[in-house]
C-alpha cells in the first residue's frame, strides 16, 4: 500500500499508514465498512494481536472469518454466529430424518421384491448411509432458539477454497 | 454475588467489583477460563458495551454465545466458529444430494412396480379374451352341421315343398 493512500484501518484510526501496516493487505481503503465492523466487535488492537500471531499465508482467511463473525454479531447482537450454527444444525437434523425415512422405504421395497431374504446386510463402512444421527457433534450444549433466521447463512460461500479438513 | 468476592472479569482487570457490575452475573470467579477467552478475543470494554446494549433478560444467552465464539476462536485462531458453519453447510449439501438420489431410486422402483402391474392386467385381459374366442369358435364349429346324418337331397326337397305353398316353416 502506497504512503499516499492509507488503508481503511488507518483511515478510521486516523493514523499514518506504515509500509508494513498489518491491516493494509486485508482492509483496502475502498471498503471502509469491512474494518469498521471488525473494529466495532473485536477492537483494532485485538485484531492486530490475532493477526500477528498467525503466519502470513493464513491471515487472509482469518480476516474473512473475523469479518463474517462481526457481521453476524452486528445483525444479531444476542446470538451472533451461534444463531447461524443453531439454524444449520436444525437443517441437518431435518435432512437426516428425511433421509432415514427414504432409506427405510427403499429397504421395504427391496424386501417386498425378495420376500425370502436373510437379515439385510448393512455395510458399517457405507458412508452413503446417514443413519448415524448419534455421531453428529453437538456444538451447542445450551438451548438457543434464534428468532432471526439468516437466509444468507444457507448458501453463503465464505471462502474461495475448501477450508474444511 | 457478594461484593467482597470479585467476578472473574474484575479479578482479571484487578479492579473492585461493584454491586452492579455488568459482567459479574455471567463471568463467575469459579470459571476464570471463560472470561479469559472472552477478554482475549473481544476485550473487556467491548463485552461490557455489547451486554449493556441488551435488555437484562437476554444478557445471559448473549454472554454464553460470546463465550462460545471466543473459545472457538482461541481453539482455532484462523476460522473460529466459522469452521463449524462451513462444516454444517457441507453436511447439508451432502445430505441433500443423498436424499435426491434416494428419492430417485424410490421413484424408479415405484414406476417399475406400476409397469409390472399394468403388464399383468393386460395379460389377464388377453387371457380372458382368448378364452372367450375359444368358446365362441367351439360353439360355431359344433353348430355347423346340426343334421350330419340326414340325406341332403331329402332336406332340399322338404324346403322346396314348404316354400311352394307360400308359407315357410
Amino acid at each position: 500500500m502506497g504512503g499516499n493512500s492509507p488503508c481503511a484501518s488507518c483511515k478510521l484510526l486516523r493514523r499514518r499508514c506504515a509500509k508494513d501496516c498489518i491491516f493494509a493487505p486485508y482492509f483496502p481503503s475502498d471498503d471502509p465498512h469491512k474494518f469498521a465492523i471488525v473494529h466495532k466487535v473485536f477492537g483494532a488492537s485485538n485484531v492486530s494481536k490475532m493477526l500477528q500471531e498467525l503466519p502470513v499465508h493464513q491471515r487472509a482467511d482469518a480476516v474473512s472469518s473475523l469479518v463474517y463473525e462481526a457481521n453476524a454479531r452486528a445483525r444479531d447482537p444476542v446470538y451472533g454466529c451461534v444463531g447461524a450454527i443453531s439454524f444449520l444444525q436444525n437443517q441437518v437434523s431435518q435432512l437426516q430424518m428425511q433421509l432415514a425415512v427414504a432409506q427405510a422405504e427403499i429397504l421395504c421395497i427391496q424386501m417386498q421384491q425378495e420376500p425370502v431374504m436373510p437379515t439385510p446386510q448393512m455395510d458399517p463402512d457405507d458412508k452413503s448411509s446417514y443413519l448415524f444421527h448419534d455421531s453428529l457433534p453437538q456444538y451447542l450444549n445450551f438451548s438457543s432458539s434464534s428468532n432471526v433466521i439468516h437466509d444468507s447463512f444457507k448458501r453463503e460461500s465464505i471462502f474461495g477454497h475448501d477450508m474444511v479438513s | 454475588m457478594s461484593h467482597s468476592r470479585r467476578c472473574a472479569a474484575c479479578k482479571s482487570l484487578r479492579r473492585r467489583c461493584p454491586k452492579d457490575c455488568v459482567l459479574a452475573p455471567y463471568f463467575p470467579p469459579t470459571n476464570p477460563q471463560r472470561y479469559a477467552c472472552v477478554h482475549k478475543i473481544f476485550g473487556a470494554s467491548n463485552i461490557t458495551k455489547m451486554l449493556e446494549q441488551l435488555p437484562v433478560h437476554l444478557r445471559a444467552v448473549a454472554a454464553d454465545c460470546i463465550s462460545f465464539e471466543a473459545s472457538s476462536r482461541v481453539e482455532d485462531p484462523v476460522y473460529g466458529s466459522v469452521r463449524i458453519i462451513s462444516q454444517l453447510q457441507e453436511q447439508i449439501t451432502e445430505a441433500q444430494t443423498e436424499l435426491v438420489k434416494t428419492k430417485g431410486e424410490i421413484a424408479f422402483h415405484n414406476a417399475q412396480q406400476q409397469q409390472q402391474q399394468q403388464m399383468q392386467q393386460l395379460q389377464m385381459i388377453h387371457a380372458i379374451a382368448q378364452e372367450g374366442e375359444d368358446q365362441h369358435s367351439w360353439l360355431s364349429s359344433s353348430q355347423q352341421d346340426p343334421f350330419p346324418n340326414v340325406n341332403q337331397q331329402l332336406l332340399e326337397d322338404y324346403n322346396y315343398s314348404n316354400t311352394f305353398f307360400g308359407f315357410e316353416f
